[in-house]
């Protein structure tokens, strides 16, 4: 699996020239070392499992290089902590799992509102509740995209290997930073928890992404000024430019105000800050879809069963194709789009109930032959079950001879 | 402008600042009923901020929601007006990410109490340089008068029909119990002590709590048969007792009242002072 070359030209300045450290990480560790890479320097959280890892990383790690790591007493605090922090001039990240991630909401929703860059990772675990704490699931992405209340601005970022866990890291800091937005970071458990090897590049070749500062003086400064789709500069706390925060619908000044017409503007402009901008954040990898005649749309380590399984029906002479979906939100339409005109037969594998079937079918249309694998019992999907499908769909004699069974 | 304020002003040290000076001006007047109290206690935390020559670029106010949360807007200052019971939460980011920051909070009972109470002991367990100012009106007053963690027993909120059945808090034995290290209690009848009190808060280095006693007549007044806001002034006269005298009453003399004044300081490692002595012994050497 590989992060396709446009989306990694917003991570590296170049893929080639200098040594890369080759490293053997766990999927957890690998983000926090992606984070650092970006100049994350402030994380503060709450211990659940299976995104710990994460938090016991950074805290060993970032006060060496003079950030700053606390543990707070529940999740709301952990990010309300990185909103501060952010405001105080830090990239601040939380870390969490299904139930840490919705007692969260509210104030993802508050950074959409107030534009105060942050990173959230939810590493996902079966749900709903407290579910199973150490099974993977990938039950949280319509949470991830619409979890707070109103309209509001986010992305939403899933990974598929311990690679991505690092580089697709260093882009979400970059968003997050680029967009003042919250950005959601979506590993499922097996993903965070899976050891592989990961080639960290040398420093200079990470482009880092900051937030704008002012070039105009205090005075002159509006920090909430709408002017098409720009984004704003954002000055540190102490660096002059006092200026007001909050989560009501404020002027351009930050102050509160009940007008209909700029809380109509407001709204609208939060939202278009993303989807103006999708053709720059929606990705997704295509693995020989060029010629396929059936393709597979998947996220995460599910994406990994549906590789697998292409790569056993590889002698079967079937024209299999994958969309291997990386940006969740703002989901990549035109790509998807574009395949829909050649391709009639589509198989979405996800691990929940069929959170991204609407989606997926709003985009391919109803003339196109779209088949669901769903599975919500804490278990991958493994790739037998995605032959299997297959199989019953066009069955053919070779499978059979290859062993390829379904273990359901 | 009274003598008194006018003689206070005439005094202010060198940065030139005065109480006023600390206000957005062009943002008042506020949005609070008559009788409120909670721009006395505003007007306690400019003139405290004026009595210790604070530079209004350095400090951040951080406020919840509620009625005295609305009162950060209001001042010139880094002003942060956040969510439902989070002001401390996002203080201590603020606070961690950047120490040079001087970090008010300013919270009311409710959001403090409430739905923040959490917040509240965790922050001063941990012992972080932030100055905590709770507007205590004894209701909900944003939302209409539903009764708070800090209504008395027996009075009457529009979820309390028939008196509510609770036992309040005592916020300032909350904040001792739970490691704060600096703990005063003024009232708004008490209009001069309050800066003072303010002032050596932010001045303590680690967690202070002020609880601001503040009449809220529209709301619990109108509930209570309280309404006019001289008569919850005068509540305020006859139960505020200051430390210093409590010690020569009895029991019994103490019933029904509450204690003014400072009532705790103690000198304990501060967090971030901590924190930095960490980056020290394991700073990476390159």
């Amino acid at each position: 699996m590989k992060i396709p070359k446009e989306l990694m030209g917003q991570i590296l300045f170049d893929t080639e020239g200098g040594v890369f450290q080759k490293r053997f990480l766990q999927g957890n560790e690998a983000a926090a070392e992606g984070v650092l890479a970006a100049g994350a320097r402030f994380f503060a959280g709450y211990p659940i499992t299976p995104s710990t890892e994460i938090a016991e990383i950074l805290s060993e790690r970032l006060p060496r290089i003079k950030g700053a790591f606390i543990q707070m007493e529940d999740e709301i605090a952990s990010i309300g902590a990185v909103l501060g922090a952010s405001l105080a001039g830090s990239k601040a990240l939380t870390a969490t799992s299904g139930p840490g991630f919705s007692l969260m909401q509210e104030l993802i929703g508050y950074s959409g509102m107030t534009q105060i860059p942050c990173v959230i990772v939810n590493v996902m675990r079966s749900g709903p509740s407290t579910g199973m704490p150490t099974s993977p699931a990938q039950g949280d992405v319509m949470q991830a995209i619409w979890g707070t209340h109103g309209d509001h601005p986010v992305v939403v970022v899933a990974p598929a290997t311990v690679s991505e866990m690092y580089y697709l890291a260093i882009w979400c800091v970059n968003i997050s930073e680029r967009l003042r937005i919250p950005v959601i970071f979506l590993p499922d458990e097996v993903v965070g928890h899976m050891r592989e090897l990961l080639l960290i590049p040398p420093t200079e070749l990470i482009r880092i992404e900051n937030r704008g500062k002012p070039t105009v003086p205090p005075e002159d400064f509006h920090p909430f000024k709408i002017e098409g789709n720009a984004v704003t500069a954002m000055p540190a706390m102490g660096e002059g430019y006092r200026y007001n925060v909050t989560g009501l619908v404020h002027d351009q000044d930050g102050f509160p105000t009940n007008d209909p017409g700029r809380a109509g503007e407001l709204n609208t402009f939060l939202v278009n800050k993303v989807l103006s901008r999708a053709d720059d954040l929606a990705f997704a990898e295509e693995i020989a879809t060029d010629d396929a005649e059936e393709i597979i749309i998947s996220y995460g380590s599910t994406a990994r069963s549906a590789e697998r399984a292409v790569r056993l029906l590889g002698g079967t002479g079937r024209k299999i194709g994958i969309f291997r979906i990386i940006t969740l939100h703002p989901f990549p339409i035109k790509q998807l789009q574009r395949l829909a005109k050649q391709c009639n037969r589509f198989l979405l594998v996800e691990m929940n109930l069929g959170q991204m079937t609407t989606t997926v079918r709003s985009i391919i249309g109803l003339d196109v032959d779209l088949r669901v694998i769903n599975k919500a019992n804490g278990l991958p999907i493994a790739p037998s079950e995605i032959i299997s499908v297959l199989e019953n769909w066009h069955p053919h004699p070779v499978l059979q001879q290859q062993g390829c069974v379904n273990h359901e | 402008m009274n003598d008194q304020m006018q003689s206070e002003i005439a005094t202010a040290p060198s940065l030139g600042l005065q109480s006023q000076d600390y206000f957005r001006q062009n943002r008042l007047p506020h949005i609070w009923c008559p009788g409120c109290g909670n721009g006395i206690v505003l007007r306690a935390i400019t003139k405290a901020l004026e009595m210790l020559a604070l530079d209004r670029n350095n400090v951040a106010a951080v406020a919840g929601i509620g009625c005295s949360s609305r009162s950060a807007g209001y001042l010139d200052l880094n002003t942060v007006h956040t969510a439902h019971g989070r002001a401390l939460p996002f203080a201590t980011g603020i606070k961690v990410a950047n120490p040079k920051l001087t970090v008010i909070v300013m919270s009311g009972d409710g959001d403090a109490t409430a739905i923040g109470g959490n917040h509240f002991i965790q922050a001063a367990r941990r012992n972080l340089d932030l100055t905590l100012i709770i507007f205590n009106n004894n209701i909900y007053g944003m939302t209409s008068g539903q009764y708070s963690p800090l209504t008395p027993r027996g009075a009457f909120a529009t979820t309390a029909s028939y008196g509510t059945v609770e036992t309040p808090f005592d916020i300032c034995k909350l904040a001792i119990a739970a490691g704060a290290t600096y703990v005063a209690r003024g009232t708004t009848y008490q209009a001069r002590q309050l800066p003072k009190l303010i002032a050596n808060a932010i001045t303590n280095k680690g967690f202070s709590v002020v609880e601001a006693v503040c009449a809220c007549p529209t709301h619990y007044g109108k509930l209570n048969k309280k309404s006019s806001p001289v008569s919850l002034l005068m509540e305020q006269r006859d139960k505020a007792i200051s430390a210093k005298d409590a010690q020569l009453m009895t029991p019994e003399q103490l019933t029904g009242k509450y204690l003014t004044g400072e009532l705790y300081n103690e000198n304990r490692k501060e967090y971030s002072d901590a924190y930095t002595h960490l980056f020290e012994r394991v700073h990476e050497t390159k």
